[in-house]
């Protein structure tokens, strides 16, 4: 060990046990200030939990935090904060109707008498410090979600944080919102703050950590260097060899199954969300739609579900007219459907593994007879679905929320993919799933795929729009910028997610000038920002 | 986020405590109850002046005012047969209306208007039971039958109104209660209703063929209709298509419709079925034999307060139908104890709803209970991590 009086925080021998499980194995970490330390491991290697041990929510059964050469304990966030530590959550704990700076002066000490001018000082400052300004006076639910995070990091700052934990925070993110992260963060290590950075996503470790340490089931399994390949980090992070390329061959495209005309969407407060989108979708190939969130693909998904009034236009499948169907119907015409937030929209968490599995098709044969539930075709389907898509769980009676998140996508996508299905649209289905499983459900729906069936698969991640499309559709503001073979290079169809049409797109590509790099950094600029 | 469970709760982790809360909370409201009780004793009260020179006086009398109090409650609840047959047929109409609220509850809906719903069922099962003679048997399945669709439809306007147009069921339900209360008082205005010859708004009494048959004491058949009506709703619940469908949209909403069920559909179905419950809940109170062996005529107090009551047998069930009958076993035993508890002990009877107040505040506030009691505490990391073993 280095001497006692090195600055940092050392984690030793930290051990965390939930009755049988152990969630943390005698785990010994050390982050320096100045540093970027990458904390690497799947869903579910205990990475979550360690943090938690250090920010005080959980109390550890052995080892000792020792916080700038002094062994502390924390029995709440409280103490941790005292002692600067700071945690931006994967979920964000704010205050929605409060003001940025409202938010970051909650539960701070002192005062009955709530000085704003204060806090807006401090959060202008901070912000300026750090490289990102956000006004202090926006509604916290007015703003975009990489902003949010970003009033999270503030609050931590605002607290004096040496160390900052941020868990997973390029789950939620844009292309463009992660890189304006990765700048923040690289700020922050300047100024010689410590940054414990939770991921399972490999390009960005390799992009920006300072050193690297690999968690699998609740053990430390080694430590990398920033350079090490990503196949290597896979390796070591899930135990054996990982194929980070889906094998796939080459589409072997039939009739036109999908079929969409001059499609128009509008939401609730009556805002053109889809705007004359004309696309098909043929048998055997995943047509993949790309685009920046907000840009109307959830709406698009939706439509065709049938979870969201069409406005004018046609959606046909296999010649029938489903402009209008319901969910019900969509899904009896052969609709599989991988909602984009499944927490909210894919299964009941309450509800058993076994029930979520057949969640739109428990009222027919044969898992009902008459009025009645078939239970023991309902756990068989279970089991069987369970050996198939190797769904870890102890039981298929567990409540779905038992499961980690890479488990609960499996579930949802067994459950769709059981079915003899016409069409999968599939949004995100890898979003927040550890890089096992990402393999696993990749090579899932090109199976789906090569059996004729059409898939529509909204993605704002590139590398799995490179890995499963046939073709891609991106776009942009509700409307298609164009479609594009898959080896398009990376930084054409990024233009492209922004607006820019595919010849500009090309050409600027091929040449940049500072208009393209204006065009690429819009969406910050228009907050007014440096990316 | 917690971490994947390796393990399941037993059955104590996931059942056991909820009950040992429920049960000490009626042990800390008898507690609450027994002081209560002896300070509002005036006679008592005085007997604490001698508490340091004479303390057997003040103690002996609170002792002989609370056990003569809860021996009397006791007596009256399960003392003998023929009490036990009073608790019987004051627990049907609480289990049956508890039954319509906890249903609701698996849908996310509050249905407060059982009250409403009661009323308009027992007009129906009593003007059935006076104004059209028929032959036994068919009398009484036709009155039931009557009250059922009454309660039905007036839980189902409230389904319609939430589905069609998101009017809250709270505010709605509550209005409806009204609107039942309002036209039960008109009726008894009217010649179809009134008693002839009486200047009182009560109606003729329900023919012998309309009532309940009794088998001993008040115990009737009306109560075997409420434990059924339990098994029913459980089968409903946890075995039908329905049940499934209704507890999907009540745990979560947007995962249901994107699954392809109707939520208004099933919020209508919901609304229907708990209608029809406590639509049972107000036949009991019309065709069910009481103390003289026929039932109460017709009149504005009929169905008491039973759809509230309703609600806090739901509450102390746990929306669960096994729960709701002992629930309602236990108000009902509370309700026929707190009869004797007024003609044996002068106590009077509100002493009872008090007890039954102050349980389902105790149950509603379980972190009271296990402050008072902390072995029934969870251990601190166990809850953090949703009570994972």
């Amino acid at each position: 060990m280095t001497n006692a009086t090195t600055g940092g925080l050392r984690l030793e021998g930290i051990t965390k046990r939930f009755g049988s499980f152990t969630a943390n194995d005698a785990v010994d970490l050390d982050v320096r200030p100045g540093e970027i330390h990458c904390l690497l491991g799947e869903n579910g290697a205990g990475k979550s939990t360690l943090m938690n041990v250090l920010y005080g929510l959980y109390q550890p059964d052995g080892g000792q935090i020792v916080v700038d050469g002094e062994p502390r304990t924390f029995s709440n966030p409280k103490q941790a904060m005292a002692a600067g530590i700071g945690m931006v959550h994967q979920h964000f704990m704010l205050v929605d109707v409060f003001t940025v700076a409202e938010n970051v002066m909650l539960g701070r000490e002192g005062a009955f008498v709530l000085n704003k001018e204060r806090a807006r000082a401090r959060v202008r400052e901070i912000g300026e410090r750090y490289g990102m300004p956000v006004d202090p006076d926006a509604v916290v639910e007015d703003l975009p979600v990489g902003l949010q995070q970003r009033v999270e990091i503030l609050k931590a700052l605002a607290n004096d944080a040496e160390i900052l934990v941020l868990d997973e925070p390029t789950a939620v993110l844009t292309p463009q919102e992660i890189d304006e992260l990765m700048g923040v963060m690289t700020a922050l290590r300047d100024e010689g703050k410590a940054i414990v950075f939770i991921t399972h996503k490999l390009r960005e470790v390799r992009a920006i950590a300072d050193r690297i340490t690999v968690m699998r089931r609740g053990k430390i399994v080694g430590h990398a260097e920033p350079g090490t390949s990503e196949a290597d980090l896979a390796e070591m992070m899930v135990g054996r060899a990982v194929d980070l390329r889906v094998d796939k061959a080459a589409a072997e495209v039939g009739d036109v199954r999908l079929q969409v005309s001059d499609l128009r969407v509008t939401n609730v407060a009556g805002v053109v969300v889809v705007d004359g989108l004309t696309f098909d979708v043929r048998a055997g190939e995943v047509l993949c739609v790309a685009g920046v969130q907000g840009n109307g693909q959830s709406e698009l998904a939706d439509a065709i579900l049938g979870n969201m009034p069409v406005a004018s236009g046609t959606i046909t499948l296999d010649g029938r007219d489903i402009t209008r169907a319901n969910p019900h119907d969509t899904i009896a015409a052969g609709v599989g459907f991988v909602p984009e937030d499944r927490q909210a929209d894919g299964f009941v968490s309450s509800f058993s593994i076994a029930e979520n599995l057949v969640l739109n098709r428990f009222d027919q044969p044969p898992f009902s007879r008459g009025p009645a539930l078939a239970l023991p075709q309902i756990q068989d389907n279970a089991e069987r679905l369970r050996q198939e898509f190797d769904i870890r769980t102890e039981s298929i009676s567990a409540p779905l929320s038992s499961l980690s998140g890479g488990n609960q996508q499996k579930v949802v996508l067994a459950r769709e993919l059981s079915r003899d299905l016409a069409l999968l649209v599939a949004s995100q289905p890898t979003r927040g799933v550890d890089v096992g499983a990402i393999e696993f459900l990749h090579r899932r729906i090109v199976e789906e795929r090569d059996t004729g069936t059409a898939v529509l698969l909204v993605s704002t991640e590139l590398d799995e729009v490179e890995a499963l499309a046939d073709r891609v559709l991106v776009m942009y503001r509700g409307r298609v910028v164009g479609i594009v073979p898959p080896e398009t290079p990376r930084d054409v169809v990024g233009l492209m997610m922004a607006g820019v049409p595919y010849e500009e797109a090309v050409a600027s590509a091929e040449n940049p000038t500072p208009r393209a790099e204006a065009v690429a950094t819009q969406g910050a600029a228009e907050r007014g920002e440096h990316a | 986020m917690p971490e994947p469970q390796t393990t399941r709760g037993s059955f104590w982790e996931r059942h056991g405590r909820s009950w040992a809360v429920t049960a000490m909370s009626i042990v800390l409201a008898l507690l609450v109850g027994a002081i209560v009780m002896i300070v509002s004793d005036p006679e008592v009260v005085t007997q604490y002046a001698y508490l340091f020179t004479a303390p057997q006086l003040p103690l002996g009398a609170s002792w002989a005012k609370v056990s003569s109090a809860y021996s009397a409650l006791f007596f009256g609840a399960v003392g003998s047969p023929y009490a036990l047959a009073m608790t019987t047929a004051q627990a049907a109409p609480l289990i049956c209306a508890g039954l319509g609220v906890g249903l609701g509850f698996r849908a996310g809906l509050f249905n407060i208007g059982a009250q409403g719903q009661a009323v308009i069922a027992a007009i129906l099962a009593a003007w059935v039971g006076f104004a059209l003679p028929m032959p036994p048997v068919l009398h009484l399945v036709v009155a039931v039958l009557a009250g059922l669709v009454g309660g039905a439809v007036w839980g189902g306007i409230v389904g319609f109104l939430k589905a069609r147009t998101g009017a809250h069921e709270v505010i709605v339900t509550i209005m409806m209660n009204y609107i039942a209360t309002g036209i039960l008082a008109w009726l008894l205005t009217t010649d179809a209703f009134l008693r002839p010859g009486s200047r009182d708004p009560i109606s003729p009494p329900v023919e012998p063929t309309a009532i309940f048959p009794a088998f001993y004491g008040q115990f009737h058949l009306g109560f075997v209709v409420a434990l059924l009506a339990a098994a029913l709703t459980w089968w409903l619940i946890e075995r039908s298509t329905i049940g499934f469908a209704i507890r999907a949209v009540g745990a979560n909403p947007r995962a249901a419709a994107t699954a392809g069920m109707s939520v208004g559909r099933i919020t209508i179905v919901t609304m229907v079925l708990s209608g029809l419950l406590a639509g049972l809940a107000g036949t009991q109170f019309a065709l069910g034999p009481g103390g003289q062996g026929v039932p109460t005529p017709l009149s504005a107090g009929l169905v008491g307060t039973v759809g509230f009551d309703a609600i806090t047998v739901a509450l102390l069930g746990r929306s669960s139908p096994i729960g709701i009958v002992f629930a309602g076993l236990l108000f009902g035993g509370l309700h026929s104890g707190g009869l004797a508890m007024q003609s044996m002990a002068g106590t009077p009877v509100t002493m009872a709803m008090l007890l039954q107040a102050l349980i389902v505040l105790f149950v509603a506030a379980p972190g009271l209970v296990s402050a008072i009691t902390p072995y029934l505490r969870a251990p601190k990391n166990k809850s953090l991590v949703g009570g994972q073993a």
